[in-house]
């Protein structure tokens, strides 16, 4: 009896040290396809993931930048208006931790993309910024191309977005906060006006950032 | 045994205490939950949990001074939103607030749940009330 007492906490010690050793690997949203190819004469199968186009959109100091300017960072991305009456003040209220948890740190940036470029100009940007107490080049406010930004949040961030004169605003959007890898690709999705969530956010950017970028 | 009475004591005492509100403290518990729940639905979004606002962009509603100075205008600034600059706890907001379509009710609801939340504590903002403010903006 002794013996199998023993027994079961050494499992249970086994299994408590297994759990730890773990690494979390977030998983790859989005299509995939297997791609083959050949190199040095023989058949690769290679599984390609979707990954967020380039893009190239002005921030709110007026500098262009896109996607070039994030090559081997990871990103969380959402999509937002300043005249939003509804989630965004409690989406960038939690956003405000995401920053402040990561605001020194090289290589993370967050992307709030502005779904009413009409009135968000880059002066109304970056006074929407300052107001937030948003400084450095750690969290961009874009505006670009209404077309292609909301076609960027439907197809590559998968978050609904559209003008709708009923809704409050004027605009319906999704509150996600998107997290990309360093390789563009899509690897979380959090409610951001969900303060759990977000706080897993926090983690799993970690998670993320110590993830090796070769494959 | 002992225990026993002096809870049972206790007990009564409570149950004593509980149906001696007076009717002004009902009214204003009524008036104060319901409240609540309007808040939660209108604005905690943007002015937060605990009245706290955001950063610069949304003002708290932590200024008690500022309430009291406001009490009168607070009902027309909820019904017709308010878009003019206003300082609060010493900064300066001029950001849009939206209106809020809300009956005279809901808004003598709101009112006194704000103005007794957040470390404010100024007491009953009635329906009655509410609509003679109202009237001054000509709601």
């Amino acid at each position: 009896m002794k013996q199998l007492i023993g027994g079961f906490v050494l499992v249970l010690l086994f299994g408590a040290c297994k759990s730890n050793n773990t690494v979390k690997i977030l998983p790859i949203y989005g299509s995939r396809q297997a791609v083959t190819k050949t190199v040095n004469g023989q058949q690769v199968t290679d599984t390609v993931y979707q990954t967020i186009p380039a893009f190239t959109f002005v921030n709110q100091y007026g500098d262009s930048t896109g996607s070039k300017n994030l090559q081997g960072d990871v990103y969380v991305a959402d999509f937002f208006f300043t005249t939003c009456p509804t989630i965004c003040p409690v989406m960038q209220r939690n956003m405000l931790n995401v920053y402040n948890a990561f605001k020194d740190t090289a290589g993370f940036k967050i992307i709030s993309y502005t779904i009413d470029p009409k009135h968000d100009t880059v002066p109304v940007l970056k006074k929407y910024a300052d107001k937030l107490g948003i400084s450095g080049n750690s969290w961009w406010f874009l505006r670009g191309d209404k077309d292609i930004v909301y076609d960027m949040a439907a197809k590559n961030y998968l978050v609904a977005v559209s003008q709708d004169s009923t809704a409050a605003g004027g605009y319906i959007h999704q509150g996600y906060f998107v997290l990309v890898d360093k390789q563009k690709r899509v690897r979380g999705a959090y409610d951001g006006t969900d303060m759990k969530q977000v706080n897993q956010l926090i983690d799993d950017i970690k998670t993320l950032r110590a993830e090796p970028a070769a494959k | 045994m002992k225990l026993k009475i002096i809870g049972s004591i206790c007990l009564i005492f409570v149950a004593l205490v509980y149906s001696c509100q007076s009717d002004a403290s009902i009214e204003f518990n009524r008036y104060y939950s319901s409240g609540n729940m309007v808040y939660q639905n209108h604005c905690q979004n943007c002015h937060g949990a605990k009245g706290e606002g955001l950063a610069d962009l949304i003002p708290p509603l932590t200024d008690t001074a500022m309430l009291k100075n406001y009490s009168i205008a607070l009902p027309c600034i909820i019904k017709t939103g308010l878009k003019a600059e206003i300082k609060v706890s010493g900064k300066s907001f001029d950001g849009e607030m939206p209106a809020a379509n809300l009956s005279p009710i809901e808004i003598a609801q709101v009112v006194t749940y704000v103005t007794n939340s957040f470390g404010n504590k100024q007491g009953l903002t009635n329906s009655d009330q509410v609509g003679v403010d109202l009237g001054k903006c000509g709601q």
